[in-house]
C-alpha cells in the first residue's frame, strides 16, 4: 500500500511540476480574489469574523480549481484504466489524491495566508499563526477528502467543470464555516484568544466523517 | 486438452440501449491465440475492455485464467497485460518515468524497465516527455507497459498501429506467442489485417455489429470469409 501511495504520489507530482496547471492559478486567484476584497470593501484592515470568512472564502474557491484538474491527467490519458490493471489496492488512489490535494492546499495557504495578511488583515499574522495553522490543517483533511471523492466522481462525466463546483459547494460549506469560525477569535485584534474548541471539534468530526465515506465509496466510483 | 484461459459463454455488453456486444461464446486454451476481426463499431474494442476486467459483463458468464467476472477480478489483474488504442501512459511524464511508475504499481524492479527500453529500442529517448515524442515510439512504450509484468494473458488491439516495419520486427517477440513451455502466454488480438491475423491465429472470431459471424479454428478458416465480414 505504501509503495503504491508513493509512486501515485510522486508520480501527481510530477505531472503537476511539469504542467503548473494547478497550483499556481489556486494562489494566483487567491491573491487576486484579496486584492478585490481589499478594493471592493473600501477598507485596509479587517479582522474577527470578516477576516476568517473572507480568508475561508477565498481559500474554498481556490480549492475548487485544483480538485476540478485533480483526475484531469488520469481521465485523458488512461491512468484510470492502467491504475486498474494493476494488482493493487483501490485505495492507494483515494490517499495519494488527497495527499496531492493536501500538498497543493498547503503550497496555496504559504502563498494566500501572507498575502492575506499583507493586504487586508489588521492583527499582526505573527501572533495569530499558531491558532490559525491548527485551523487550516484541519479544513484542509475536509477539503482534501470531499475534493477527492467529488473530483473522482464528476471527471467521468461529460460536464465535470460544472458538476465538481456543484457537488463540493454544498459539501465544503461546513469547512468553511466550521473554519471561519474557529478562526475568528485567532484574527480578532481586541484580544488573541485561541482557535475555538468547539468548532475545532466540529471539523475534526466532519472531517473523519467523510474521511470513511470517501474510504468507502471510492472503489465504487473507479470501477464500470 | 489444458484448462481453458478464456471461458466466455452468451456475454453480452451494451453502451445505454445499444448493444456493443450480444451472444459472444467463445473457449481459449492456455497458450493459444484468438484473433478476432470485425469492422469499425464490431465490438472488438468492448471485448478486450471486458476480459481486461475494465468493463462489466452485462448478461453471460465470462471467466478469465480460471478467475469469474466481475466478482474475481481482483484475481486476474496482474497477470494480463493490456495494449489498447490508448497507450495508458503520461504525456507529461519521461518513457521512463511512465515505466518506473507502472513498475511500482506491478512490483517489477527497475532492471526491468531498463530492460524493456533497451529492448523496443528507447533508452536514447527515454528522459523525454512522452509528448515530444512521434506516435510511433509512443506505441514502443506502450508495448513495453503492457508486457511489464511478464502478463500470461495479452490483449493487444491492434498492436502494430503507428509502427513502423523496423518497430514491428522489434516489438514482435515481446507481444509474441511466448518460447517458454512452463509459461504458455495467451492471447487474444484486435486486428483488421487478414494474412498477418490468420497467420498468428490458433481460433478465429468474427464480429458484425457486436455479435458473433465467424467463431473457427484458424486453419478451418478461408481468408475470403474474413474479407466477407468488412462487407
Amino acid at each position: 500500500m505504501r509503495r503504491t501511495v508513493g509512486a501515485l504520489l510522486r508520480k501527481e507530482l510530477l505531472v503537476e511540476l511539469r504542467t503548473l496547471e494547478s497550483v499556481p492559478g489556486m494562489s494566483l486567484f487567491a491573491v487576486t480574489t484579496f486584492v478585490v476584497f481589499h478594493f471592493a470593501l473600501n477598507r485596509n484592515v479587517v479582522e474577527g469574523d470578516l477576516a476568517a470568512g473572507i480568508l475561508w472564502v477565498t481559500l474554498l474557491f481556490a480549492a475548487i480549481l485544483g480538485i476540478n484538474r485533480l483526475f484531469v491527467a488520469d481521465a485523458e490519458e488512461g491512468g484510470f484504466d492502467g491504475f486498474l490493471l494493476a494488482p493493487v489496492d483501490r485505495s492507494a488512489m483515494l490517499l495519494a489524491k488527497a495527499l496531492t490535494l493536501l500538498v497543493y492546499l498547503l503550497v496555496l495557504e504559504l502563498v494566500a495566508v501572507p498575502a492575506f495578511a499583507l493586504l487586508l488583515l489588521g492583527p499582526s499574522l505573527g501572533h495569530a499563526l499558531p491558532g490559525l495553522i491548527g485551523v487550516l490543517a484541519l479544513g484542509d483533511l475536509g477539503v482534501a477528502a470531499i475534493g477527492t471523492l467529488v473530483a473522482a466522481l464528476a471527471v467521468r462525466t461529460r460536464a465535470r467543470d460544472l458538476l465538481g463546483p456543484l457537488l463540493a459547494l454544498p459539501l465544503l460549506v461546513p469547512i468553511v464555516i466550521g473554519g471561519a469560525r474557529a478562526s475568528s477569535p485567532v484574527l480578532a485584534s481586541a484580544h488573541h484568544a485561541g482557535p475555538s474548541a468547539r468548532w475545532l471539534l466540529t471539523l475534526g468530526l466532519y472531517d473523519l466523517v467523510f474521511g470513511l465515506i470517501a474510504y468507502a465509496l471510492f472503489d465504487f466510483l473507479l470501477e464500470d | 486438452m489444458p484448462a481453458g484461459a478464456l471461458e466466455v459463454e452468451g456475454l453480452a455488453r451494451h453502451y445505454g440501449e445499444r448493444d456493443a456486444l450480444s451472444g459472444v461464446s467463445l473457449s481459449l486454451a492456455h497458450g493459444q491465440t484468438l484473433v478476432v476481426f470485425g469492422p469499425n463499431g464490431a465490438g472488438k474494442t468492448t471485448l478486450l475492455r471486458v476480459l481486461a476486467t475494465l468493463l462489466r459483463p452485462h448478461a453471460g458468464s465470462v471467466r478469465v485464467l480460471g478467475s469469474s467476472l466481475p466478482d474475481d477480478a481482483w484475481a486476474v489483474r496482474g497477470r494480463l497485460g493490456l495494449l489498447g488504442h490508448e497507450p495508458l501512459l503520461y504525456r507529461e511524464l519521461t518513457a521512463r518515468e511512465n515505466l518506473r511508475f507502472h513498475a511500482r504499481l506491478h512490483g517489477v524492479g527497475d532492471e526491468r524497465v531498463q530492460e524493456l527500453l533497451d529492448l523496443v529500442g528507447m533508452d536514447g529517448r527515454s528522459r523525454e516527455p512522452l509528448r515530444t515524442l512521434s506516435r510511433g515510439m509512443v506505441q514502443r512504450v506502450a508495448v513495453a507497459r503492457a508486457v511489464l509484468h511478464d502478463p500470461e494473458l495479452l490483449l493487444l488491439d491492434e498492436p502494430h498501429a503507428n509502427l513502423d516495419p523496423a518497430a514491428v520486427e522489434l516489438v514482435a517477440p515481446l507481444i509474441g506467442a511466448g518460447t517458454d513451455p512452463a509459461r504458455p502466454r495467451t492471447r487474444v488480438i484486435c486486428s483488421h489485417d487478414p494474412s498477418g491475423g490468420l497467420a498468428e491465429a490458433d481460433v478465429v472470431l468474427g464480429l458484425r455489429a457486436g455479435r458473433p459471424a465467424l467463431l473457427r479454428t484458424a486453419a478451418d478458416v478461408d481468408p475470403a470469409e474474413i474479407a466477407e465480414l468488412y462487407r
